[in-house]
């Protein structure tokens, strides 16, 4: 204590106090500022994975997202777009796109998982946005009957009830939620990739997603208790069965039973 | 038959003590004679005979598993919380007809097998009454005497619809919920008394507390009584009228060739009950139907993706999804005198629908008057044999088709990867197209294969032998067919094009010109069978002696 009052005089103190009420500042605006973002990961990035990620982005997004990522005519900037969004993008394999079009499809991802995690970094670094969510969520142990209910009014509209998907307009469509990663299904409510909207943690608490996934993957998990689901699609699925499978085996017997005497 | 006895031979005493029983209830019912009647009736053999049957032994297989659903079922819409054994919605407030379904599926012994045997047999039942109504259509079987009887066909389908939406409804799990919004919004869409119905039916303001429950009695009650009531007419008036038969040697419209009911067909059909009930119970077990966990309690906020209805309302659901909101700045919307007249609800719900089922009811009539045909018919068309039937079913059942594909136009856009405005649009364009598309393609088709049949009779089966005649000629031999065959080819009506006629004035009315011009229509290019002339002048002249005789100079020459 004495060593610090006898410095007060010292000419760098004032530098000293004006840093110290940036960083204050600085710091309480990050957190106001974050506060509402799906922040729950402790994943860190190391300098290194910042650079090489830099390295991959330049070689291989920087076509369309320009250098830097500050976007083109066709690409968007992914300045803020955080972590989680380049997690989902590239994990499931939809960037680097395969083609223009309303959508890019899901396809084998194109970077192993370090990669991945390097050009997350390196995106995270050009300004703050959704980080890679935390294990904790990802547990799917939440209340699947609450999930449901987040799932039916936020979710189904889209993606159908049973999660089986659905169209959207002029091309775009929700995909099917069968076999999607926990991680990717927290990424993708927090980043709104494609056509989603977002779902921040006001909108959904990180609670209520832990919920919505544990709910998907109980239902994939369960499977179809009453046999084959066909598909999982509802009546013109179902429709279509008993026309060709039902009508069509019995259309054979018919023919069996009168084949003798006519 | 030495078995059975009536009362007139009091004399008799059967030796069996079975034959004791036998003939003592006989002598109190008179078994005997309505199984002599009865037994000894002839049905035709035809494996496209069968889907009337098919339906009714749906409807029975309706009958007892829907009993057996009944004893579990609670119609009632009053809330409460799920505390069965699917995780998934537990503690989820949902009313008690969820919730009973829910148990059904999980909590009663056998009851998910009972719920998919009555789903699935719903839709085979709907399926086989259509396909009924097409084959009957397409062979010329609602011709005189049986109008009637195809116009009481033409209300059970309408019924078996309407037990259908009913039933789907019952569940009060979200995509039935979907499903009833949209009828209240078809309801609510009927200028000045809309309103007053939907609130009549629902109790007041959609959804209210008593729809499930009113639904339930007519499911149950009121509906199957009909059904019933309406199949015993039905056949009724098959045993009068007794079944048609396609044409083939030695059938007329005097005679039925076919198998007496007893004991074969009889067995036969009883057979063929428990196949259908086999099948039925086959696909309950493995596939499952209307998996109502999936779709969670009905709450008037959520409308999942890939919402529809079952297959038989899905036509009326895709004319509701065709329909334009607007087009350019036309609007369908207007307000006249304080009400609300919505166009783009009202025409797609009830004009495709008004249309197909009064063509439907009509149609008998229609082609009675333009052939003024009033003889009775028994043996059937084949369908190439009336082009311009067969071409105006065909344009009905696109008309119906195209609107059927568009109740899943969400599913084509995600499945084949094109986008759905495309798929709206191109349904739309065929909407209009399709049918008359249609009606060319298949008149030009059966008009095609009456030729062939008229070349075949004519000149018989091409045999692929080529023969060079001594001057240098190269003709295929063809083989003639044997008499069986040819008069499958050459024994049908060909009506011709009636011109108008003046009526008993003296005077050809505007109603006569018209139908004159339709007749014309029906007619015109139309293929005649050949006649025994014909037939005779074409083996007359035919290349077949010279070939022969070529033959014949070939070995004398050797």
């Amino acid at each position: 204590m004495k060593a610090l009052s006898q410095k007060r005089r010292h000419p760098l103190a004032a530098i000293a106090l004006l840093l110290m009420g940036l960083l204050l500042t600085g710091g309480l605006y990050a957190v106001a500022t974050t506060v509402n973002e799906a922040k729950a990961s402790t994943t860190s990035f190391s300098a290194n994975d910042t650079e090489e990620g830099g390295k991959l982005f330049a070689a291989n997004c920087a076509t369309c997202h320009g250098m830097g990522a500050s976007g083109t005519k066709d690409g968007p900037s992914l300045v803020g777009v955080g972590a989680a969004a380049v997690d989902f993008q590239v994990g499931t394999g939809r960037m680097p796109m395969q083609m223009n079009g309303p959508q890019a499809y899901k396809k084998p991802a194109q970077f192993n998982d370090e990669q991945t995690h390097q050009l997350s970094a390196y995106v995270a670094s050009l300004g703050p946005g959704p980080s890679i969510p935390e294990e904790g969520l990802l547990d799917a142990q939440g209340n699947a009957a609450e999930g449901g209910e987040l799932f039916r009014v936020n979710c189904a509209m889209c993606h159908n009830a049973a999660a089986a998907g659905g169209a959207l307009t002029r091309g775009k469509f929700a995909p099917a939620l069968a076999d999607v990663s926990e991680k990717h299904i927290y990424e993708a409510m927090v980043t709104g990739p494609q056509n989603m909207p977002v779902f921040n943690d006001a909108n959904v608490t990180p609670e209520g997603k832990r919920d919505i996934i544990t709910f998907l993957k109980q239902i994939e998990a369960n499977g179809s208790p009453g046999g084959a689901d066909l598909g999982a699609l509802g009546p013109v699925s179902e429709g279509l069965f008993v026309w060709i499978a039902g009508l069509g085996v019995i259309i054979a017997f018919t023919i069996w039973l009168t084949s003798r005497t006519s | 038959m030495s078995a059975t006895s009536t009362a007139n031979a009091p004399a008799f005493v059967a030796k069996t003590k079975g034959g004791r029983i036998t003939d003592f209830v006989d002598q109190r019912v008179g078994g005997s004679g309505i199984l002599r009647e009865f037994g000894r009736k002839v049905f035709p053999d035809h494996w496209s005979f069968m889907f009337g049957e098919v339906a009714l032994y749906s409807f029975v297989i309706l009958l007892l598993s829907g009993t057996f659903l009944t004893f579990f079922f609670d119609p009632s819409m009053a809330e409460t919380h799920y505390d069965g054994s699917y995780t998934p919605l537990k503690n989820v407030e949902m009313s008690v007809a969820y919730s009973s379904s829910l148990d059904i599926s999980f909590d009663v012994r056998g009851g998910l097998f009972m719920r998919q045997v009555h789903h699935w047999a719903a839709l085979l039942f709907v399926a086989s009454v259509s396909v009924h109504m097409l084959r009957v259509f397409f062979t010329g079987a609602f011709r005189k005497p049986r109008e009637l009887n195809w116009v009481v066909g033409g209300v059970l389908l309408i019924l078996s619809m309407a037990a259908g939406f009913t039933g789907y409804s019952l569940p009060d799990d979200l995509l039935s919920g979907n499903g009833l919004r949209i009828i209240d919004g078809v309801i609510k869409s009927i200028p000045v008394i809309g309103t007053y119905i939907s609130f009549f039916l629902f109790g007041g303001e959609f959804p209210g507390t008593v729809i499930i429950s009113r639904l339930y009695m007519l499911h149950i009650l009121l509906v199957p009584a009909l059904i019933l009531l309406m199949i015993v007419i039905h056949l009724f008036m098959v045993v009068v009228h007794k079944h048609t038969q396609y044409p083939g040697p030695g059938r007329n419209d005097g005679n039925v060739v076919g198998y007496p009911l007893g004991p074969v067909y009889a067995a036969k059909a009883g057979g063929f009950f428990f196949i259908v009930f086999g099948v039925v119970a086959l696909m309950a077990a493995f596939f499952t139907i209307n998996p109502i966990w999936n779709y969670g309690p009905y709450d008037p906020s959520p409308v999942s993706a890939g919402t529809q209805p079952d297959w038989y309302i899905g036509w009326v659901d895709g004319a509701l999804r065709l329909m334009p909101g607007v087009i350019g700045d036309f609007h369908f919307e207007y307000v006249i005198f304080g009400q609300v007249l919505t166009l783009n609800v009202l025409l797609p719900a009830l004009v495709p629908a008004g249309l197909v089922f009064t063509v439907l009811f009509m149609y008998p009539w229609i082609e009675r008057w333009i052939t003024k045909d009033d003889r009775e018919h028994h043996v059937l068309d084949r369908p190439r044999n009336a082009p311009t039937r067969t071409a105006i079913g065909m344009a009905g059942f696109t008309f119906y088709c195209v609107m059927w594909a568009a109740a899943s136009s969400d599913l084509i856009a995600t499945h084949f990867h094109v986008a759905l405005n495309d798929v709206t649009y191109w349904l739309r364009a065929l909407f209009f197209i399709g049918p008359v598309i249609a009606f060319i393609v298949t008149k030009r088709v059966a008009l095609a294969l009456q030729r062939k049949d008229r070349e075949i009779a004519l000149h018989g089966r091409e045999t692929g032998r080529i023969v060079r005649l001594p001057h240098g000629e190269f003709i295929e031999v063809h083989a003639p067919l044997d008499d069986y065959k040819r008069y499958k080819l050459v024994g049908f009506e060909s009506p011709v094009p009636l011109p108008a006629v003046p009526n008993e004035h003296g005077v050809v009315t505007r109603k006569e010109k018209r139908r004159a011009a339709l007749s014309r229509f029906f007619f015109e290019d139309r293929v005649a069978p050949a006649s025994p002339a014909e037939l005779e002048a074409a083996h007359g002249h035919h290349g077949q002696h010279e070939v022969e005789s070529a033959e014949a100079q070939k070995t004398l020459s050797h």
